[in-house]
């Protein structure tokens, strides 16, 4: 058995905020081990042999190097750069497969295919009445920017907190992830993402010099636009602490830097180093002139609100529109905020004239036949004419002599002899086409060339002797003309009256 | 009680109603429409009776519009000639999201849009006012402003996150920074559900409705505002919302002349997030 002290039990009861923040950071490392548990389920490759969750972290480190101040990184080379990785992990697969799988890798990171790109997780809190309630955390890894209509990735802070600091920490801390960025840069020796790092810093600084230049400009536009009240003076407390840390920070930097180009046998170290340093310089002092602008804001607010003070109030009373109506509409719950919005959105569009249906129209509309198909289909390429191939064995020539030759009609004649005269008269070829024709006229179908109204049909029978021919083997045979006589013919021509013997089985080997 | 209306009257200020419901037409190039417009400045009657047939067909006429003498008007509740947000939302359905949050988005859009078109109440207030407008200000601002109120909420003790049970007491500032400003399909389009397109999307509705017209280059996506936009959220969308507001007891008391404003957000954004 188990006891437990008052103190323990008193504590499971108690606000944790350390406790949420581990949670919160432990959430964050979930996408990462998701991509190994369900690296299985890709269906485009086998993808089981890769460390996925090393490569997020290399898309990570990519993009958090590789995003500069005021765009980002450019997603084809932060996948063209993990490509390496992943190839790096498996050596025999195929430059595509790398590439597929550092865009899955990113992919999955931004979380594409939901409509957020973020990730969420469920964690209780016990809040200051003892009660647990469950709440959803909302976070991304990786994000995508519009910058001039190109789109740049940029790591948020939750994953530059978990994954280059420790997990214990504050994960949406801009200022935390800032400084875990720098000293590891600099702790592991990375000059060039340091450098990256202090010209980061100078774009900030340029930054805030750009905003203040804004609120400048507004102040002498119209004095009232601007809260001096608060705004300012936040933004300039912001830029004041933002020179002071800078200028601690970039001192340090520098001797370090300094000592490190000094010491560095390596020349392109050395080169490095001197690099750093001279930007290190630069951003100490735009620092100084960012500071110098700084003290000069106070001044030229009172000019202008002492030149401004004369002009004139309001013509008429209007609502302040961001102050009494956007903001109290963000601050409301979604369920809240839904009836005033809709109340806005009605009344803030011009009023839409409905399509006005017609009946008659709609009929003959409903009854007009679909979509004619296009009345030209694809182009029809111009066909090339070419001479053909194959040209004609037989001209008209010879079909007209085979034509009278066959023409047997007194009395049968031999193919022997046929051929014979038809060579001899002829020529070879009229005595191959007579052949050729021959050889048809063995069992015709009497019943096609009746039904085609033919009124003689050629006739062969075998003899039963060789073919005596110099060219040609087979069965001789007897070639007859006969008249189709369809006056005697109930079901077809009756041709048993001619002297033609009747063989059996006729052989068909005329052709040698 | 007659008020001596004739019959012709009645089919003028009829025409002048129909005139009205196209705001592409504008009576400078119609003989018939500017007659029938300088008529409703002029003649007291006339005005009436034609705000009077709007009225009946659903119409609230506004006004007259400063530089093109058209009349403005705007659909009431319930109107046959009402813009849904169902209709205008068609993407509201989206998986695992409420439609509720994709037409509260649509809408604080639409609201942020005529507040930095008219960011003082002198602004709307003075005829003659031209705002400019550009789909990454609407953006940036709303999104920095949203991110002001959760840090208000972090200070104040809030709980900033939603609670698990109950997805619809997530605040509107929650959902509009939980959308990314520009996202990608998997199939390297834009997606039309990013922050980002939404307001390009609300900028083209309204450009559509002659309330915008573009400046320079259209690709750069710069706006400015006509007499007719200012009219309509001056006479009839700001003070409905207000009153809504006003039932819900959230509106600050802010005299005429100090307002609450941001100005100048286009950097803020990227100074409070980021990081080195």
């Amino acid at each position: 058995m188990t006891f437990y002290g008052d103190d323990e039990q008193h504590a499971a009861t108690l606000p944790d905020d350390g406790l949420v923040r581990r949670v919160k950071a432990l959430a964050c490392t979930a996408p990462l081990q998701a991509l190994d548990v369900y690296k299985h389920k890709v269906e485009w490759a086998d993808v089981r042999d890769y460390q996925m969750a090393e490569i997020a972290l290399h898309v990570i480190d990519q993009v958090t190097i590789a995003m500069d101040f005021d765009s980002g990184a450019d997603p084809v080379s932060v996948v063209s750069q993990v490509a390496r990785f992943a190839a790096v992990q498996q050596p025999q697969r195929s430059a595509d497969e790398h590439l597929a799988v550092a865009e899955w890798v990113l992919h999955k990171l931004i979380n594409v295919g939901t409509v957020d790109r973020g990730f969420s997780w469920t964690y209780g809190r016990i809040d200051d009445d003892g009660a647990y309630g469950r709440h959803e955390f909302d976070f991304k890894l990786i994000v995508e920017r519009a910058t001039e209509g190109k789109i740049r990735l940029r790591t948020t802070d939750e994953a530059i907190n978990v994954l280059v600091g420790a997990l214990d920490t504050d994960v949406e801390s801009a200022q935390v992830a800032a400084e875990h960025k720098l000293r590891n840069l600099i702790e592991r020796g990375r000059l060039d993402d340091a450098k990256v790092a202090a010209e980061q810093a100078r774009h900030r600084t340029v930054q805030y010099g750009e905003s203040l230049r804004q609120q400048l400009d507004a102040t002498r536009r119209d004095v009232r636009t601007v809260d001096w009240e608060h705004e300012v003076p936040n933004l300039l407390n912001a830029a004041l602490s933002h020179i002071e840390n800078r200028y601690e920070m970039e001192n340090q930097i520098l001797s370090h830097i300094t000592e490190k180009r000094d010491e560095a046998d390596n020349s392109r170290h050395k080169q490095r180093a001197a690099e750093l340093v001279f930007i290190v310089r630069d951003c100490i002092s735009r620092h100084m002139q960012l500071q110098q602008r700084l003290q000069t804001a106070g001044d030229l607010f009172r000019s202008e609100q002492d030149r401004q003070e004369f002009s004139g109030p309001p013509q008429r009373a209007a609502l302040d529109l961001f102050g009494q109506l956007l903001l109290p509409a963000l601050g409301l719950t979604v369920a809240e905020a839904l009836p005033t919005l809709m109340d806005y959105f009605r009344a803030a569009v011009a009023p839409a004239v409905p399509d006005a249906v017609w009946m008659p129209s709609i009929v003959s509309r409903l009854f007009e036949s679909g979509p004619q198909p296009e009345p030209y289909g694809a182009e029809v390429p111009d066909p090339e004419l070419g001479a053909p191939t194959d040209v004609l064995v037989f001209t008209e020539e010879h079909q007209r002599m085979v034509d009278g030759l066959l023409d047997i009609r007194d009395r049968p004649e031999l193919l022997s002899l046929l051929l014979a005269r038809a060579r001899r008269s002829a020529g070879p070829e009229v005595a191959r086409l007579v052949l050729h024709r021959v050889g048809h006229a063995f069992s015709p179908p009497v019943g096609d060339a009746v039904r085609a109204g033919v009124q003689r049909v050629l006739v062969a029978v075998p003899t039963g002797d060789e073919l005596d021919d110099e060219d040609f083997g087979g069965d001789d045979l007897l070639l007859a003309s006969l008249p189709i006589d369809r006056a005697h013919a109930p079901g077809g021509p009756r041709n048993s009256d001619r002297p033609l013997s009747s063989s059996r089985t006729p052989e068909q080997e005329l052709f040698a | 009680m007659t008020h001596g209306y004739t019959t012709d009257d009645a089919e003028a200020a009829a025409r002048l109603v129909a005139f009205a419901l196209r705001p592409r037409v504008l009576p400078s190039r119609d003989g018939d429409y500017l007659d029938l417009a300088q008529r409703y400045r002029r003649d007291d009657a006339f005005r009436t009776l034609t705000d009077r047939i709007g009225r009946g067909l659903g119409l609230k006429a506004l006004g007259s519009d400063r530089d093109t003498a058209a009349v403005v008007l705007a659909a009431l509740d319930g109107s046959v000639f009402e813009t849904k947000m169902d209709d205008y939302a068609k993407r509201a359905k989206y998986r695992g999201e409420r439609g509720d949050t994709e037409k509260v988005l649509h809408g604080i859009i639409h609201l942020a849009i005529a507040a930095l078109a008219f960011p003082r109440p002198d602004d709307l207030a003075q005829d003659g006012y031209i705002g400019r407008i550009s789909v990454s200000l609407v953006d940036a601002t709303v999104r920095d402003t949203c991110h002001k109120l959760q840090k208000k909420a972090a200070e104040g003790g809030e709980e900033t996150d939603t609670p698990t049970e109950t997805p619809e007491l997530e605040k509107v500032w929650h959902a509009y920074s939980r959308r990314p400003e520009a996202s990608r399909t998997k199939d390297e389009r834009a997606a039309p559900n990013s922050t980002k397109a939404m307001v390009g999307r609300a900028l083209n509705f309204l450009t559509d409705s002659g309330f915008l017209t573009v400046v320079g280059d259209p690709r750069e996506g710069n706006y400015r505002t006509t007499p007719r936009y200012q009219l309509q959220v001056r006479e009839l969308a700001a003070t409905n919302a207000f009153n809504e507001l006003l039932k819900l007891n959230v509106v600050p008391l802010t005299d005429s002349s100090g307002t609450l404003r941001v100005v100048v957000p286009t950097l803020r954004d990227t100074q409070e997030e980021q990081s080195v």
